[in-house]
C-alpha cells in the first residue's frame, strides 16, 4: 500500500482523571473512505478533534506525509487541507448557507475595508451545492430555518470546499431519515472519487461496510483492530469494538499482531481473526516498533 | 441584514410539505417578498410606532406631532440612538450592556473637567476637540475592561457591565466631588449643542450619521458578520477560526466609546454634565434595541431596527406628557414594554426551534 497521508503515533490525552487516548494510533491513506468506529466512550471524538486541531494531545505525533507536524489549531488543520464536519454540524444557525460555507473564509469587494463580496458568495455557494450534487433551495435562507437533511448537507458542502486533502465527519448521518443518509453516502463517494481521503466517524456498522474501504476500530483508548472492509462482518467489527474478538483469539492462542502493523492489514483476506489487528496486551510490542506502521 | 428578517411568526405561512423534505419548491418570488415583510422584526416595529404615533394625535389633536415636537423628541433621542448602536452590536453577540448610561456621564465628566483647567466657555477649538477625544478614549476603555471581564475572565455580561455601571457613576462622583461641573466651551455648546446645519440640528446630524455608519458596517463588512455569527454559535465561530474573544472585546470597546460619544452630545446638549439624569439610560436603550427586533439570545437585529424601536420608547414619552399623565408612569411603561417585547421574542424563538 501507499505511504500513508495522515497518521498517528501513539497519541495520549487525559481529561482529569479519565484517560481518553491511551496511547492511540491511527492511519489514514490518500483517496480512500476509512471509518472509525468504537462504541461511546471508547475515544473517537477526542482522537478526530486532536487530528482536526481543536484539541492538543499530552503526548504522541501526528505525522502528514511522513513529516510530523503541529496542529495547534483548527486553522493549522485546515493549512494542511483538514475540514472536519462536526456531529453538532457548527452552523451558526441565524446565518444563511453562503455566509455559514464562508465564515471565516469571506471573499471581499473592498479587500482594506473587509467590505463582503455577498453576491460572490452567494454565487460560490451555489456552485458547490452543486458540484457535490446536493440541493439547497435558497442559500440566503438562515440555515437554522432549514431541514436537518439540508443543514447537514451545508456543514458537507463547507468541508468539501475546501479540504484538499482530508475530510473527518464525526457521526454524519447520525440525526438523518434514509434517504438523506444515502445522499450523504453517495457524496462521501464522490468526495472520495476526488481524491480526498474521508474519515468516517460512525456508530452505524452495515452503513460503515457499505462505503468504507477500511476499518479502524477503537476500544478504551487506543486502536484495537483494522480491518479491510471486503470480507469482513458486522460481527467482526462489534466483535472487536467490545474487545469479544481479543477474547476469542485469545482462546485461540494465536497473537493476530504477529502479523504486522495495520499497514499490512490485507491480511484480512484470511479471516476475522487473522484480520484484526489486536493489541490487548501486545500494544507495547507495536509502540516499540514504530517503523512497522510506516 | 442577513439576519434581521428570519423569525417564524406564528401567522407566517410555512411552505407545505413534510418535515424533513429536503427538496421543498421555493416559494415564488412575490409570495417570498410579501412573507419577509410580515416575519420582518423591523415591520412590526414600525407598525407599533405608527400605532403609538397615531394614537396620540387623536388623543391630543394639534399638539401631538408637531413639526417643533418630532425634532425636539430626535434631539433628545440623539445620545441614546447613539449608545443604541452600541448596544445593538454588544446584543447580537447575545451580550447586554447595562454600564451605557454610567459611561456615558463618565466620558462628559471626563471631558468636561478637562475644558474647566482649560479656560471652561472661553475655551477654543482645539481644547473642544482633545476633550472630545479624552472623553471618548476614557469611555473606550472602560467598555475594553468590560469586554475582558466578559471573555477572559468569563463573567457574564449582565454582571460585568452591571459592575461598570455602578463602578463608572461612582468615578464621576469621585471626580467631580457630586455636584455637576461648569458648562463646555462656547464653540461645543453653541455648535453642536444648540446649532444645525441647513435647519437640522446638529445633534440629530452626528447621532444619524453614527447610526448610518454602524448600520452598514453590521451589514457589509466582516465585522458585522463576525458579529452575527458569535452571537448565533460562538463555538461554530471559533471552530471557523474565528478569534472570538477578541472579537467580542472589540464590541465592547465599540459600545463603551460610542457611549463616550453619546457623553460629549449629552454634555453640548445640556450645557454641562447631568450626574443624575441617566439612571434609566440603560432600560430605554436596551428597551429600544428589543423592540427594534434584536434577539437577547444572540445573532438577530439590524441597526434599522434598533433606529425605529429607540424612538418607540421617546414618543411615547412625549406622547404621555402632553396628554398630562403623569410622567412616572412614562417609566412603569417602558419597563412594561421591555418585558413584553422579550417575552415576545421567546416566544417567536420557541415557535422557530420547533420548527426547524
Amino acid at each position: 500500500m501507499t505511504e500513508p497521508l495522515l497518521e498517528a503515533r501513539g497519541l495520549t490525552r487525559r481529561y482529569g482523571r479519565v484517560l481518553a487516548l491511551d496511547s492511540a494510533d491511527f492511519t489514514a491513506y490518500p483517496g480512500e473512505v476509512v471509518a472509525l468506529i468504537g462504541d461511546n466512550g471508547a475515544g473517537k471524538s477526542t482522537l478526530v478533534k486532536t487530528l482536526s486541531g481543536t484539541i492538543r494531545p499530552d503526548q504522541g505525533q501526528i505525522l502528514m506525509d511522513g513529516k510530523p507536524v503541529r496542529l495547534g489549531s483548527p486553522l493549522d488543520a485546515r493549512v494542511h487541507g483538514i475540514e472536519t464536519v462536526y456531529q453538532d454540524l457548527a452552523l451558526a444557525p441565524d446565518l444563511d448557507a453562503a455566509a455559514n460555507l464562508h465564515l471565516g473564509r469571506e471573499l471581499y469587494h473592498v479587500k482594506w475595508l473587509r467590505i463582503l463580496n455577498k453576491a460572490g458568495m452567494r454565487q460560490r455557494a451555489v456552485t458547490a451545492f452543486r458540484e457535490i450534487g446536493t440541493r439547497v433551495p435558497d442559500v440566503s435562507v438562515p440555515v437554522g430555518t432549514m431541514s436537518g437533511g439540508q443543514q447537514q448537507a451545508v456543514a458537507v458542502a463547507r468541508a468539501v470546499l475546501y479540504a484538499s486533502r482530508i475530510i473527518f465527519m464525526d457521526e454524519p448521518t447520525a440525526a438523518l431519515g434514509v434517504v438523506q443518509r444515502e445522499r450523504v453516502l453517495d457524496t462521501i463517494r464522490r468526495v472520495r472519487d476526488r481524491g480526498i481521503c474521508v474519515v468516517l466517524i460512525s456508530h452505524n456498522m452495515p452503513e460503515v461496510l457499505a462505503v468504507a474501504d477500511r476499518v479502524e476500530v477503537m476500544r478504551m483508548g487506543r486502536r484495537v483492530a483494522v480491518f479491510e472492509t471486503p470480507g469482513t462482518s458486522v460481527e467482526d467489527l462489534v466483535g472487536a469494538m467490545t474487545g469479544a474478538l481479543e477474547l476469542r483469539a485469545a482462546a485461540a492462542g494465536s497473537p493476530a499482531t504477529a502479523d504486522g502493523g495495520p499497514g499490512q492489514a490485507g491480511a484480512s483476506s484470511t479471516g476475522p481473526a487473522g484480520a484484526a489487528e489486536l493489541s490487548g496486551r501486545d500494544a507495547e510490542d507495536w509502540n516499540d516498533t514504530p517503523g512497522r506502521l510506516a | 441584514m442577513t439576519s434581521g428578517q428570519q423569525d417564524t411568526l406564528p401567522a407566517a405561512p410555512r411552505p407545505p410539505g413534510p418535515p424533513g423534505d429536503d427538496d421543498r419548491p421555493a416559494p415564488g418570488l412575490a409570495s417570498r417578498i410579501g412573507r419577509q415583510v410580515l416575519v420582518a422584526n423591523e415591520s412590526w416595529t414600525i407598525g407599533a410606532l405608527l400605532i403609538i404615533m397615531i394614537a396620540f394625535t387623536i388623543a391630543s389633536p394639534g399638539k401631538f406631532l408637531s413639526a417643533n415636537d418630532l425634532s425636539l423628541i430626535a434631539e433628545n433621542a440623539s445620545p441614546l440612538l447613539v449608545m443604541a448602536v452600541g448596544q445593538t452590536f454588544v446584543i447580537l453577540t447575545a451580550g447586554i450592556d447595562l454600564s451605557v448610561g454610567s459611561i456615558l456621564i463618565f466620558a462628559s465628566v471626563i471631558a468636561d473637567e478637562y475644558y474647566t483647567s482649560n479656560g471652561g466657555t472661553h475655551a477654543g477649538w482645539l481644547v473642544v476637540v482633545i476633550g472630545v477625544v479624552l472623553g471618548i478614549v476614557a469611555a473606550a476603555a472602560w467598555g475594553f475592561i468590560q469586554g475582558f471581564a466578559v471573555t477572559l475572565m468569563g463573567i457574564p455580561p449582565l454582571i460585568a457591565t452591571l459592575g461598570g455601571f455602578g463602578a463608572a457613576l461612582g468615578a464621576s462622583y469621585l471626580i467631580t466631588g457630586g455636584t455637576d461641573l461648569g458648562a463646555p466651551p462656547d464653540p461645543l455648546a453653541k455648535t453642536i449643542g444648540l446649532g444645525s446645519a441647513g435647519g437640522v440640528s446638529w445633534m440629530i446630524i452626528i447621532s444619524f450619521l453614527v447610526t448610518l455608519v454602524f448600520g452598514l458596517v453590521l451589514a457589509y463588512t466582516r465585522f458585522g458578520r463576525y458579529t452575527y455569527a458569535i452571537g448565533s454559535n460562538p463555538e461554530a465561530g471559533r471552530r471557523a477560526g474565528l478569534n472570538v474573544n477578541a472579537h467580542l472585546i472589540k464590541v465592547y470597546v465599540l459600545a463603551g466609546a460610542l457611549s463616550g460619544v453619546a457623553g460629549i452630545l449629552s454634555l453640548a446638549f445640556n450645557d454641562g454634565t447631568t450626574l443624575t439624569g441617566h439612571s434609566t439610560d440603560n432600560l430605554i436603550v436596551i428597551t429600544g434595541v428589543v423592540l427594534g427586533g434584536a434577539s437577547l439570545f444572540g445573532g438577530r437585529g439590524s441597526m434599522f431596527g434598533t433606529l425605529i424601536g429607540i424612538f418607540i420608547p421617546q414618543v411615547l414619552n412625549s406622547g404621555l406628557e402632553i396628554a398630562g399623565v403623569n410622567e412616572y408612569w412614562q417609566q412603569v411603561a417602558i419597563g412594561l414594554i421591555l418585558v413584553g417585547a422579550v417575552y415576545l421574542d421567546r416566544f417567536r424563538r420557541r415557535l422557530r426551534e420547533r420548527a426547524a
